[in-house]
Parts: structure tokens; C-alpha cells; sequence
């Protein structure tokens, strides 16, 4: 086999600038995969890594029917003592996979700064469970956050950054917020803007925050009721599974009616990211084909060449006796090294380029999200399939040319000027 | 025993709708350690002779037995293990492998033909290269040497093999005459030093009379037989 690899370096050199520009033509296909693979997918992670730790959580549970009339944030689809009892039990099972979870209180107010008033979505939470299950949230305020176990205390609000411009309201000043209740009524409460967040790509990007307390005594709910769950995973990666598991456990939980009592959601089922997200894998897709056409076509190119060049050299070796096999073997070798060179040099590459980027700190706005430092990495894994991906298509390709090698006769091979 | 023996062999080529003889009821018997040319002008069937005694090529009638052993009827995959292991070429054109340097050039049917151990293999191959004059130029590529010395490096891998029979179409047509008579004279001592029986094409006539047995070649017929008396 090393001799067979000799002959074929060998006679990869024979025509050099042939094989360059075949090579050169693989690496930059290598290079620009690896560099759209690593820019893209280090996108993609990142804007999903900050909506899932700084809002939505990995998944989220609701009772059934809330997702679909999420936009009216409803308050007659909350889950109640019994139901928050069955989920902590679930939860406790399930703590190997769940690192943390948040309850909730979503719903819609009126924000009066005594002189304007306006509409707000806001998001009411126990601090301490919702920084364990979204720690990303306290990049998002503005200004030095003490405390993050205590980011929301009671008699205080989070205002979204829009709202604080559009009714120049600053950390300090006072607001009013007037919600309808369960039942219909309406009530007031006031409290203190502490901080301002900026804004996020989705539902909730742009809610502001009080401590479930305070929603609970404006919205005069005096049971211990929530309407979301948001759950943090120990591994996203599990996300398919856990989610297998959990729909498990909830699907047992049945109203009178023999309906579910909840529902389970992805982060993905809830954030418009998600098509953009698969926009992204679905171009990293069709880069890969490019290259899969690049590979292909030069390596085909390349080796059918080389056997209508080397007629007469085929005849001699198969002539000496050289098996078929092993003539299938010496062309194949010649795709392989080609294939295994060239993947070689345009990961160096494509890795280099992509540290390159790194060090030229780029940043980008995405939405309402502005300034985002753009960290770019790439698996080892990605690295590995890019190159079996080359590796395997080099292959590939060159088996045409070679099995047409094997099979000719050596009579007629001679016979070839 | 006869090494090579034809009995009743033709061979007929189709170009397109006509079917061309080749050969016409071939009947050969050459014995082992013999060095016999087979000569004739172009086209009288000597390289179709040649590829037939070769396992190259197979009749369209009659039998080839080679070392006893009856070739014709060979898959192609038994046609080149049986080249392989009891038969050398020499070619017109040399066609040694660009890539490889002269010593390369005699290892490849070691290597990738016998598969024999790396120490026998280099002590056969000096040893060839020896015997040839060319161990000197053991490293120097193809394009790097005269005609003759490409011939002789072509000789040597031949041998290397130890095959019972070496097959050369004509294997002085691209060398001076000095080198051409050089070339023959090598081989005929490879015969006598190796017992090796070497059957060789030829047109040129002062080339043939150095044969012990010479089959004269007309029009696919044998029509002559002549046995030198040196």
C-alpha cells in the first residue's frame, strides 16, 4: 500500500500545475465552507444561545391552549397549586437533565408615566428561578446590576428600552401600571423603573419585568397560580430528547374531559428565529453541495486525464503482470492524496481565516440587538465532516477513471501511442 | 518439453464488417533456454505471435501452452498472475514508468507483481542492475538516460522476475545500431547466465542472425524455420 501511495504522489507531481489548480480549486472550496460553516453556525448559536438564556429557556410549559392565543396573554389559562405541584414533581425527577426552571406570570398592562400612558407586555417573575433558568437576562439590562439572584425587586419594574425612550422614563422615576384582572376588573399599581432592557428577536424580547409578587396583587390573584414555565437544560444539545421525556411525563396529566392539562413547547416552536435558524443550516447545506460539485467535477476531471495520458503505461504494468485490482488501486490512491492534500491544507486554512476574523473583533446589529461581538468557532466535528465529505467524494470520483484503467486490456493498452 | 507450444492457432481481428486473419494455423514448438526471433515485415503477425505466447492476447483458435500449462483459455486475472510470475517483457518504446527511477523500475514487479521481501528484493535487483552495467545509474530517472540504457533497465526488470520466458517485440527498433547490437548481445548472455529462453521480434536482419532459431513471418503464415548453427 505505501508503494502504491509512492507511485501515486508521484505521479501527482508528474503534471504539478495541473494538480495545483485542482488542489487550489478543493481548498478554496475547503476554506469557504469551513469559513461559512464557522461565521454562520457561530451566528446561529449565538443568537439562540441569547434567546434561550436571556428569555425563552430551552422549553417552556404552558397550560393547554395558551401558546395558541399567546398574543392576548391570557389570564383565565393559568395553572394552578395542583398543577405547579405535578410540575415540580417532574422537575425533581428529572434533574439530571434540567439544571434550573422559572414560573411565570405573562400578561398585558397599561403603562402611565402620569402624563402619557401606553401599552406593555410584561413578564413577572421570582428573580432568584429566573436567573438560574435565563442567566443572560441581566446582560440585557442596562447599567450595573448588583445582585443577579435579585434583579427585580418587589415595588420595582424592568421598562424595555423602547418604552423608556418613547416616554423618557430613567431608572428612579415613578410609573403607574393598570392591568385587568381574572375576572374583569382592573387595578393599579405603582412602582419604581430600576432598570432599562434592551430589546430581542421575538415574542417577550421586548417585556418589561416586575417580581411575581407584584403582579400577583395587581392582577389580585391570590392562589398560588403562574401561566409559563421556562426551563433551562444542563445540556442543550439534549434538547430532542428532554423534550421526548418531559411530553412523557406531561401527557399523563388529563383534564375532565380527557384532554391534556399542558402543553410543551421548544424554544424553536416559539421564536421566529428558528426559520432563520434553519435558513442558515439549509445554506450550509448548499455550500457543502458546491463543494461536493467542486470536488467531484475537478477530481473526475483530473483522473480521467491522467488514465487517457497514461494508455500505454496501464498496458505495461498490466502487462508485467500488475492485477486489475491493483491498477484499480494505484488511480484510486492518486484521487485519495489529492482529496486527503487538499483537505489538509484548507482546513489549516479555513481555521486560520477564521482566527483571522476573530482577532478583527467584528461586530454586527441583528434586529433590535446592536453591537454583538461576533465569536466565531467550529467543531471538530464540522472540521471532520468537511474533510470526509472531500475525502469520500475524491474518492468517489475517482473510481470511474480507475475502474476504467482496471479493465483495460493490456493488448490494446500497448498498442496506444 | 517444449516451453511454448501453438497447436493449430489463428486469429482473426474485426475491423468493422471484415474480418481480418492474422494468423493462419500456427504451429510452433520452442524449447526452454532457446533464443529465437521471429522476423518478417510489418504486418506478417510477429507482434500478434508474440501477445498470443504472452497471455496478452487470446487465439481464435487453436491451443497456447506455455511452461505446460495451456494459456488460452486464461481469465484475465489468471493471465496476469501467470505473466507475472514466468514471463518478462521488452518493449519497442522501453516503457519504463516515468515516475520511478531505474532501480524503482525493477523493483515495481517485485513489489507490486511478487510482493518479495525488501531485503531479497534489493539484493535481486542490484544484482540484475549488475548484470546489466546499470547499477551505476540505479537512481537516475528514465528521462535522464540514453536509449540503450532505458533498454537495459527494461532487460533488468524483465529478469528480475525470474521468469522460465522473455517476450521482446522488437525490442532494437527505437536504438542506434551500436546500442541495437549491444542490447541483443545482453540479452543473449542473460540467456546463457540465467537459462532464460528469450523469443524476440525483429525486422532488422543483421539483428536476426544473432538468434539460435529464427520463424520467418509472411502474411500471418510461418514460412520458414532456420536453425543457426553458431
Amino acid at each position: 500500500m505505501k508503494n502504491i501511495f509512492k507511485i501515486a504522489i508521484r505521479n501527482l507531481l508528474r503534471y504539478k500545475r495541473r494538480t495545483l489548480m485542482t488542489s487550489l480549486l478543493i481548498i478554496f472550496g475547503v476554506v469557504l465552507v469551513i469559513v461559512f460553516s464557522g461565521v454562520s453556525v457561530s451566528f446561529k448559536s449565538m443568537m439562540i444561545g441569547s434567546i434561550t438564556d436571556s428569555m425563552l429557556g430551552h422549553l417552556q410549559i404552558h397550560k393547554k391552549g395558551y401558546v395558541s392565543s399567546i398574543d392576548n396573554l391570557p389570564l383565565h389559562l393559568n395553572i394552578d397549586e395542583k398543577g405547579i405541584k405535578q410540575l415540580d414533581k417532574i422537575f425533581e425527577k428529572h434533574s439530571d437533565v434540567i439544571e434550573a426552571y422559572s414560573y411565570r406570570i405573562k400578561f398585558g398592562a397599561m403603562l402611565s408615566n402620569f402624563m402619557e400612558t401606553t401599552n406593555i407586555r410584561l413578564t413577572a417573575v421570582q428573580p432568584q428561578m429566573e436567573n438560574a433558568a435565563c442567566p443572560r437576562l441581566v446582560e440585557r439590562i442596562l447599567g450595573k446590576v448588583q445582585d443577579p439572584g435579585k434583579f427585580i425587586e418587589q415595588g420595582k419594574i424592568i421598562i424595555p428600552e423602547n418604552l423608556s425612550k418613547g416616554l423618557k422614563l430613567k431608572p428612579g422615576d415613578e410609573i403607574v401600571l393598570v392591568a385587568n384582572n381574572k375576572d374583569g376588573s382592573v387595578n393599579g399599581l405603582t412602582l419604581t423603573v430600576s432598570h432599562i432592557i434592551e430589546g430581542l428577536l421575538g415574542p417577550s424580547g421586548r417585556d418589561g419585568f416586575i417580581h411575581i409578587d407584584d403582579a400577583k396583587i395587581l392582577l389580585r390573584i391570590y392562589d398560588n397560580e403562574i401561566n409559563e414555565v421556562a426551563i433551562r437544560l444542563k445540556n442543550p444539545d439534549k434538547l430532542g430528547s428532554v423534550n421526548m421525556i418531559l411530553a412523557d411525563e406531561l401527557s399523563q396529566f388529563k383534564n375532565q374531559q380527557n384532554n391534556p392539562v399542558f402543553e410543551l413547547h421548544t424554544w424553536a416552536d416559539l421564536s421566529p428565529f428558528a426559520t432563520i435558524a434553519s435558513i442558515v443550516d439549509l445554506l450550509i447545506i448548499t455550500v457543502k453541495i458546491v463543494l461536493i460539485a467542486i470536488v467531484l467535477i475537478s477530481i473526475l476531471n483530473i483522473m480521467m486525464m491522467s488514465v487517457y495520458e497514461r494508455v500505454s503505461e496501464i498496458g505495461t504494468i498490466s502487462a508485467i503482470g500488475t492485477l486489475p485490482s491493483k491498477v484499480l488501486w494505484l488511480f484510486m490512491a492518486e484521487g485519495f492524496s489529492l482529496g486527503i492534500i487538499s483537505t489538509i491544507i484548507g482546513n489549516v486554512i479555513g481555521v486560520l481565516a477564521l482566527l483571522l476574523i476573530n482577532i478583527a473583533n467584528i461586530h454586527f446589529s441583528f434586529g433590535r440587538m446592536k453591537n454583538i461581538l461576533l465569536e466565531i468557532s467550529i467543531s471538530s466535528s464540522e472540521l471532520i465532516s468537511v474533510s470526509l465529505i472531500v475525502i469520500i467524494i475524491a474518492v468517489i470520483s475517482s473510481l470511474q477513471p480507475a475502474l476504467k484503467a482496471s479493465k483495460m486490456k493490456p493488448v490494446d493498452a500497448l498498442r496506444h501511442i | 518439453m517444449s516451453l511454448v507450444e501453438l497447436k493449430h492457432v489463428t486469429k482473426n481481428y474485426q475491423m468493422g464488417e471484415m474480418s481480418v486473419r492474422a494468423l493462419k494455423n500456427i504451429e510452433i514448438e520452442i524449447d526452454e533456454q532457446s533464443f529465437v526471433s521471429f522476423v518478417g515485415p510489418s504486418g506478417s503477425g510477429k507482434t500478434t505471435l508474440l501477445n498470443l505466447i504472452g497471455c496478452l492476447d487470446k487465439p481464435s483458435s487453436g491451443e497456447v501452452f506455455v511452461n505446460g500449462k495451456q494459456v488460452n483459455n486464461f481469465s484475465n486475472k489468471e493471465s496476469a498472475l501467470f505473466r507475472g510470475q514466468h514471463l518478462g517483457f521488452i518493449f519497442q518504446n522501453f516503457n519504463l514508468l516515468p515516475v520511478l527511477s531505474a532501480y524503482e523500475n525493477v523493483e515495481y514487479p517485485l513489489i507490486m507483481v511478487q510482493n518479495i521481501p525488501a531485503k531479497k528484493r534489493k539484493e535481486r535487483i542490484m544484482h540484475y542492475l549488475e548484470a546489466v552495467g546499470m547499477a551505476d545509474q540505479k537512481d537516475k530517472y528514465p528521462s535522464q538516460l540514453s536509449g540503450g540504457q532505458k533498454q537495459r533497465v527494461a532487460v533488468s526488470r524483465a529478469l528480475v522476475t525470474d521468469p522460465k520466458l522473455v517476450l521482446a517485440d522488437e525490442p532494437t527498433a527505437n536504438l542506434d545500431h551500436v546500442s541495437a547490437f549491444k542490447v541483443i548481445e545482453l540479452m543473449r548472455q542473460m540467456q546463457h547466465d540465467f537459462k532464460t529462453t528469450f523469443i524476440f521480434s525483429t525486422h532488422d536482419p543483421k539483428i536476426v542472425k544473432e538468434a539460435e532459431i529464427i520463424y520467418t513471418l509472411e502474411d500471418g503464415e510461418i514460412v520458414d524455420k532456420e536453425i543457426a548453427t553458431l
